[in-house]
């Protein structure tokens, strides 16, 4: 493993597949009655959130509680942060506190990467999202929900994603879900079609690990997963797409839409939905569709990311180590 | 001791000859001088150099007045003297903009003050650079600063109409409007090159075609109004096309590229160091490789540097909030070196025709872009093109150091500028 963590495409299969194998040992520990490790006791981690993400903070949030470390939470929404120096001025802060792991959110692709670079901070560094660019453990818990249901919960351990073919539907040009989910899923072994109206697909896509579809009923049948991506209302003003009932039309899931993948193929979305625009009520409450368990999921991957950065030398969590600990 | 004798220097890179400067004018050029004429004179030994007209820059960003942490007159022209240049063109886009006479003025003055380098005024097109009102031209010509060429840079002039009446007013005293190729719709957002590598960075692409159809209108426009254009730091394969489609036709435009564009590309950006932030943008090898050819076979003009100074801290930062960008007028030579001679498209009097003799004449910069023979101003330079060394920005006498080719080695090496015979740059150091 690498000692940060920017993006997707940084992570070889072995190392996807050991977050994985460690994140299935620390949703174990999701299921006891005490939900703590020690692991990470005396370590401070900061959650340096320069972007509103209460989900996302939340969830990092819960993950290092549950390995025992300090939590310093940052949010310098509101305060005027325009001026770059800021995130500089902000790591040489925490420096000086001795942090020993920030996890960033911010509206500039890159400024994660910049953070772990430049020489302004020691720390570790995981990128919690980064503007268009990357949200890694976003893609790992996408990974993780759909090796446990496509491959199985213990079945899975030890393997990745091959053959399994995801359609990725929606705003691609925006989304660092979209960018991390190619890179990690190509890394898995995953076949990965991504949908969208040609406007919503970024110049440059033809050297991306996948195939590139505008019309979303020819890949349904052949999905083992549809996962659908928020689409903001202002892309319509911008002229994205004509209207949100054209867009609806064209690429939102609906139950007509979900009976014709096969029956075993999962709805995933990264959340939060926009009922109706991307998705319909009733795909989103159909037990096909994976957004809550992602979310749990989300938990069980950031506890193995931190562990895996932070823990030591110590290659993975065996299942004993842990119920030692 | 007014006279100054250049021995064995290779004028243009041909053979060596002596130079010998009386004053603020060459006396004589040859192999041979005689003791006579040359008596008394203080004697540079130039053996192996190569001697050329000092070097004009059409595209500098000065700076002052307004932000004079970035660079000022001084601190700009002594960086001009340290890259060979005896004539740099100021861009408007100051605080206040240069859109009047009296800005204008203020800044050709303290060019002529600090004696290193004559800095000529680039006018605003429109008042403020807001593209809306057309700033005074005419005044700004008929002021002591004499400006010739008027430019909007930083920003388009992206209403059609203004640039029309822009292009036809200047006719009136043969004045050329030199524009930044940049359709603001097109590029709102935009961080970099529009491509493979923005597409995977999840950076706001700059497109080709923002810049190229901007120059496709401006061309059209030329011919149609009877005008001439300059475009500023062309930057793609396909404005390329359209230049020499232009110029085929007859459409009196010119058209100029930095040396960053001849060497860098946008693959840089991977780094998300905005040491590397640009407008217009890095490009792609393919854009590179253009660009040479162009330079080479004369559908671009000129070199030019787009010198643009900002403090440490605004790159010291993350890449969207970074100011665009990079110092050149002091790395220009070797850049120029590297890409265009030492690759064998380009000979020593080609770089003198691209860095000198043109942008002189587009500039209509007196007394620059002259022939190395007697009788004419003394404004040369001497060049050093067996140098190899890594760029080191602490040495650099600009203000900032924004600088892509830190750490990196480039050929050549700038010695000596003569400034109407005066030294300004002695063995590397400045006077
Ligand atoms: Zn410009």
């Amino acid at each position: 493993m690498q000692r940060h963590l920017i993006s997707a495409a940084d992570l070889t299969r072995d190392d996807a597949v050991l977050i994985l194998d460690t994140a299935e040992e620390m949703a174990r520990v999701a299921d006891r009655p005490i939900k703590k490790l020690p692991t990470l006791r005396g370590r401070t981690i900061v959650n340096l959130f320069f972007e509103d993400s209460t989900r996302t903070r939340i969830s990092f949030e819960a993950a290092e509680k549950r390995l025992s470390a300090d939590v310093i939470n940052f949010t310098a929404k509101g305060s005027s942060v325009s001026k770059g120096e800021s995130l500089k001025d902000t790591a040489q802060t925490l420096e000086a506190m001795g942090v020993d792991a920030v996890v960033i959110r911010h509206g500039a692709s890159g400024a994660p990467y910049r953070l772990a670079t430049s020489g302004w901070i020691d720390a570790a560094v995981i990128n919690a999202g980064d503007g268009t660019h990357q949200h890694p453990t976003q893609a790992l818990l996408d990974a993780f929900t759909m090796r446990r249901r496509l491959v199985g919960r213990d079945a899975g351990i030890g393997r990745d994603l091959s053959g399994k073919r995801i359609t990725i539907v929606g705003d691609i040009l925006h989304s660092r879900v979209a960018r991390s989910n190619v890179d990690l899923l190509h890394t898995l072994g995953a076949e990965v079609t991504l949908v969208a109206p040609p406007t919503l697909v970024p110049v440059g896509v033809e050297t991306w690990p996948c195939e590139v579809a505008y019309d979303l009923d020819s890949t349904l049948a052949k999905s083992d997963a549809v996962m659908m991506l928020r689409v903001q209302r202002e892309r319509m003003n911008a002229a994205f797409f004509p209207t949100e009932r054209e867009y609806s039309r064209r690429y939102g899931l609906d139950g007509d839409r979900m009976a014709r993948m096969p029956e075993h193929a999962i709805v995933m979305h990264p959340g939060p939905m926009v009922r109706g625009m991307e998705i319909t009520a009733e795909v989103a409450d159909s037990d096909r569709c994976t957004v809550v368990e992602q979310v749990a999921n989300g938990v069980s991957i950031r506890m193995a990311v931190l562990y895996l950065l932070l823990g030591g030398n110590e290659p993975a969590v065996s299942h004993t180590r842990i119920e030692e600990k | 001791m007014s006279k100054i004798l250049i021995r064995g220097a290779k004028v243009l890179g041909g053979e060596p000859q002596n130079v010998l400067i009386d004053g603020s004018v060459i006396e004589a050029v040859g192999t041979e001088i005689s003791d006579e004429a040359a008596e008394g004179a203080e004697v540079v030994d130039a053996a192996g150099k190569v001697l050329l007209p000092g070097l004009v820059d059409l595209h500098t960003h000065l700076r002052e007045p307004g932000r004079e942490d970035s660079e000022t007159v001084l601190t700009g022209t002594r960086a001009a003297a340290s890259g060979g240049y005896t004539a740099v063109f100021a861009m408007a886009n100051t605080f206040p903009v240069a859109d009047t006479a009296g800005v204008v003025e203020q800044v050709y003055r303290l060019g002529q003050q600090h004696g290193y380098c004559d800095v000529q005024p680039i006018g605003a097109v429109t008042v403020g650079l807001e593209g809306r009102k057309l700033a005074e031209l005419g005044a700004m010509h008929e002021s002591a600063a004499g400006v010739t060429v008027f430019s909007d840079d930083g920003k388009c002039v992206d209403d059609a109409v203004i640039m029309r009446r822009a292009l036809e007013y200047v006719k009136a005293f043969g004045g050329v409007v030199a524009q930044h190729a940049q359709e603001p719709r097109l590029t709102e957002g935009a961080q970099m090159n529009e491509g493979v590598v923005s597409a995977e960075l999840g950076l706001g692409g700059w497109p080709a075609v923002a810049e190229e159809s901007i120059i496709a209108r401006d061309v059209l426009l030329a011919e149609h109004v009877g005008s001439r254009v300059h475009i500023c730091h062309l930057s793609t394969a396909g404005s390329v096309e359209i230049v020499r489609w232009a110029k085929s036709r007859g459409i009196d435009v010119t058209a100029e590229v930095t040396p960053h564009h001849l060497l860098l590309t946008d693959e840089l950006v991977r780094s998300y160091n905005p040491v590397y932030k640009v407008n217009p943008p890095l490009r792609t090898q393919r854009d590179v490789l253009a660009l040479r050819e162009a330079l080479a076979d004369g559908t671009i003009d000129i070199v030019a540097t787009d010198h643009a100074p900002h403090p440490h801290e605004d790159k010291d930062c993350e890449w969207a909030a970074a100011a665009m960008g990079m110092v050149g007028l002091e790395t220009a030579l070797s850049v120029v070196q590297e890409t265009m001679v030492d690759t064998g498209l380009l000979d020593w009097a080609g770089v003198a025709e691209r860095m000198s003799f043109k942008p002189a004449e587009i500039g209509q910069a007196k007394g620059h872009g002259r022939p190395v023979s007697a009788g004419e101003p003394a404004n040369l330079m001497l060049v050093d093109t067996e140098y190899r060394g890594s760029v080191d920005p602490a040495g650099f006498a600009s203000r900032s150091r924004n600088t892509p080719y830190e750490g990196r080695e480039l050929p050549g090496r700038v010695t000596h500028t003569w400034l109407r015979g005066k030294a300004t740059l002695v063995d590397g150091k400045l006077t």
